[in-house]
């Protein structure tokens, strides 16, 4: 018996469920995490370091307008000398350093532990800090991923200001300095679940946190329980081949559609699946349509899954034993 | 959804029986969706920090909503095709997970416990890295004296202009006395003492990151920051002021080199796990490493802390190097006692 070679398309896999992991945690429930895209965490740590720079030049004029400002302390003092102004000057610095170091230091270990795990940056790009084994984030590991920060992001900073202050005139020392943080900067690339260096020391990964809102119950309207239009008394009742077509990825999509509600997306997917399963479209009510051909499919598709069938998209055969794609 | 309500978050939700699904799958998700809303919103109120606005019943509600709503993620992933739910499900069952899981101290509770042993734990776990961390500083010491006493143009290399000051080869010793004694400028005290703070912490901070890259780069920054240290020892032994100088930073120094060491040898602790991982994986001896150091650095800020006060205030303030040498000599036996003879295992302040 020869086998026809019938070119079968891989299943759709999207980005997204590629960077998707199953972590059993300890009391066995595979909880499903998607890795956070690079672009993502590129992203957060920008907004993290505007945040930073616009606190620090923030409390810099703050310190400045209050030490010249309101508390009229003459600039000769910059020089030194003593009495109470120089000491309100000794003490406005002390609070500048100290606070420039905190800015520096403490800002991402103040939002990471914190219950939502996550800088202002991080949560903006929806993504959040958790441990890599399914356990806890504890402050350990916030901690020795954010000291490691200094060196990938930091120091390569502060060296190429450095480096454009000073000149062209780079030694080997300089291009020893640029090939580690080239390696730095590779490492987040080079893994799967895109781990910086800190997060290979603290055993953390960088997750996406979606806070999705409970969405409507789609299929309650007459259309869906009864197939019947309430505008033109249509009355739509799909047979076992009409539905058979379609498979879960079809029916997701037809969600979407159905969930955005939007006129004219409505009528281009009523008319391919009326091409599709040979009807004529009619016009008028394509919602009530969609909706009964959605109630119906999933009805049909769900009860598959009950008895063990699932047909992943239309490219699926639904009789194929399972394993064979 | 309206766009304009789903702009606002707000869509206005059509309370339904349980009747009026169509689906099997849709009655299951109206039957508890009232459990899962519950839990939705402690969880939004715990996220916030907002601990004191959870009344008792809805914390002890937690887990028992938790595991509902786990149970049902389970049924539904078998049984519901409804992207939208699913979605919903998987989303708040790792947000509440995240909560119940792990008894997440605070920064309080973690800093009492640190203090109460944990940072002693995690010094002494350092082990055999602090020995090797110890070796680098003391071959830096002994190659800047070399480097130095051979040839004296060593010592602008070795010593930043910055930080020079007077101290040069061929000032001579009654200038350098002065460097050791004195108020030091005035009253700028706290201000030289935050700005040593801020730059020690920051090479303590870079050591141990650097440990990444199989520890090398921590070993040679060690060896260079005391190739500087040999230098000066050096310069003021030709004057004859060797023990003034050892006095004059004994004082702070006892305390800052004693926290450069550790955080040294936390970065080699983790450069050591990732370059001879053992029987473990590379990424997990690396993580373990890391927890362990991590600690001990946090331990790091707070020792350059004290030094710095040390150095700031009471070095200007001490002038006598017989007391200078007692009170550093006192800062050591405390470290060594704090980190190696006092063990609390098991933590009282649990």
């Amino acid at each position: 018996m020869s086998v026809a070679a019938v070119p079968r398309r891989r299943p759709i896999v999207s980005d997204a469920e590629r960077r998707g992991r199953r972590v059993v945690t300890p009391e066995g429930v595979a909880l499903g995490f998607t890795v956070a895209s690079r672009a993502s965490r590129a992203g957060a740590v920008i907004i993290d370091l505007i945040l930073i720079g616009l606190a620090m030049i923030v409390s810099t004029l703050l310190l400045l307008l209050l030490l010249f400002g309101a508390l009229q302390v003459p600039d000769s003092l910059l020089e030194g000398g003593s009495g109470p102004a120089a000491r309100a000057f000794q003490f406005f610095a002390v609070l500048w350093i100290v606070a420039m170091f905190l800015f520096r230091n403490a800002y991402f270990l103040f939002f990471e532990l914190r219950p939502r795990g996550a800088t202002p940056g991080k949560r903006l790009a929806g993504i959040r800090v958790a441990a890599r084994d399914g356990g806890q984030l504890t402050a350990e590991a916030v901690i020795a991923r954010n000291l490691t920060r200094d060196i990938e992001l930091f120091l390569p900073v502060l060296f190429f200001m450095q480096a454009s202050a000073t000149g062209s005139d780079m030694g080997g020392a300089s291009l020893a300095a640029l090939a580690w943080f080239v390696v730095i900067v590779a490492i987040p690339i080079a893994n799967r679940d895109h781990l910086r260096a800190g997060d290979i020391i603290a055993g953390s990964w960088v997750v996406e946190a979606p806070r999705s809102r409970l969405a409507t119950v789609l299929a309650t309207g007459d259309a869906a329980h009864t197939g019947r239009s309430e505008v033109t008394g249509a009355r739509f009742r799909f047979g076992g081949a009409e539905l058979a077509v379609y498979g879960e990825y079809e029916l997701q999509v037809l969600e979407r559609v159905l969930r955005d509600d939007r006129a004219e997306s409505l009528v281009a997917v009523t008319e391919t699946i009326c091409r599709k399963i040979g009807w004529e479209p009619g016009r008028g009510d394509e919602r009530a349509f969609l909706e009964a051909y959605y109630t119906q499919l999933r009805a049909r598709l769900e009860q598959g899954m009950r008895f063990g069938r699932r047909k992943a998209d239309k490219f699926d055969r639904e009789d194929a034993p399972p394993g064979r794609s | 959804m309206n766009p304009l309500a789903r702009l606002f978050g707000q869509a206005p939700e059509p309370v339904l029986a349980v009747e009026q699904a169509a689906l099997r799958s849709d009655r299951f998700r109206l039957e508890r969706e009232g459990d899962w809303k519950r839990l939705e919103a402690i969880v939004a109120r715990m996220e916030k920090g907002r601990l004191s606005r959870v009344s008792d019943e809805d914390i002890l509600a937690l887990p028992v909503l938790y595991r509902t709503l786990v149970s049902s993620l389970g049924v539904a992933r078998e049984t519901s095709l409804d992207a939208a739910t699913l979605a919903y499900l998987e989303s708040l069952a790792q947000r509440a997970w995240f909560l119940v899981y792990g008894p997440r101290v605070g920064l309080w509770g973690w800093f009492r416990r640190f203090l109460g042993g944990e940072w002693g734990r995690a010094v002494r776990a350092l082990g055999v890295d602090l020995v090797l961390a110890l070796a680098a500083m003391a071959a830096g010491v002994l190659v800047g004296w070399l480097l130095v006493s051979g040839d004296p143009e060593w010592y602008g290399a070795l010593i930043p202009e910055g930080l020079a000051d007077a101290r040069r080869p061929g000032a001579d010793a009654e200038t350098l006395r002065g460097t050791l004694y004195g108020s030091g400028g005035g009253g700028g005290m706290s201000l030289f003492a935050a700005a040593l703070f801020s730059n020690n912490a920051q090479v303590a901070i870079l050591a141990f990151a650097l440990g990444f890259a199989f520890a090398i780069p921590s070993l040679l920054l060690l060896i260079h920051n005391m190739a500087g240290l040999g230098a000066m020892l050096w310069l003021f032994g030709q004057a004859g002021l060797l023990p003034d100088f050892v006095a004059w930073l004994a004082v702070h120094g006892t305390t800052e080199l004693f926290a450069i060491l550790i955080a040294g040898a936390a970065g080699i602790h983790v450069g050591r796990a990732i370059a001879f991982p053992g029987e473990a994986a590379v990424l997990d001896a690396a993580a373990a490493a890391g927890r362990r150091a991590a600690q001990a650095m946090a331990g790091v800020v707070l020792m350059l802390i004290v030094a710095a006060v040390l150095e700031g205030f009471f070095r200007q303030l001490v002038q006598d190097p017989v007391a200078r040498i007692a009170l550093g000599a006192f800062m050591l036996v405390f470290w060594l006692g704090y980190f190696f003879a006092w063990r609390s295992d098991g933590g009282p302040l649990r």
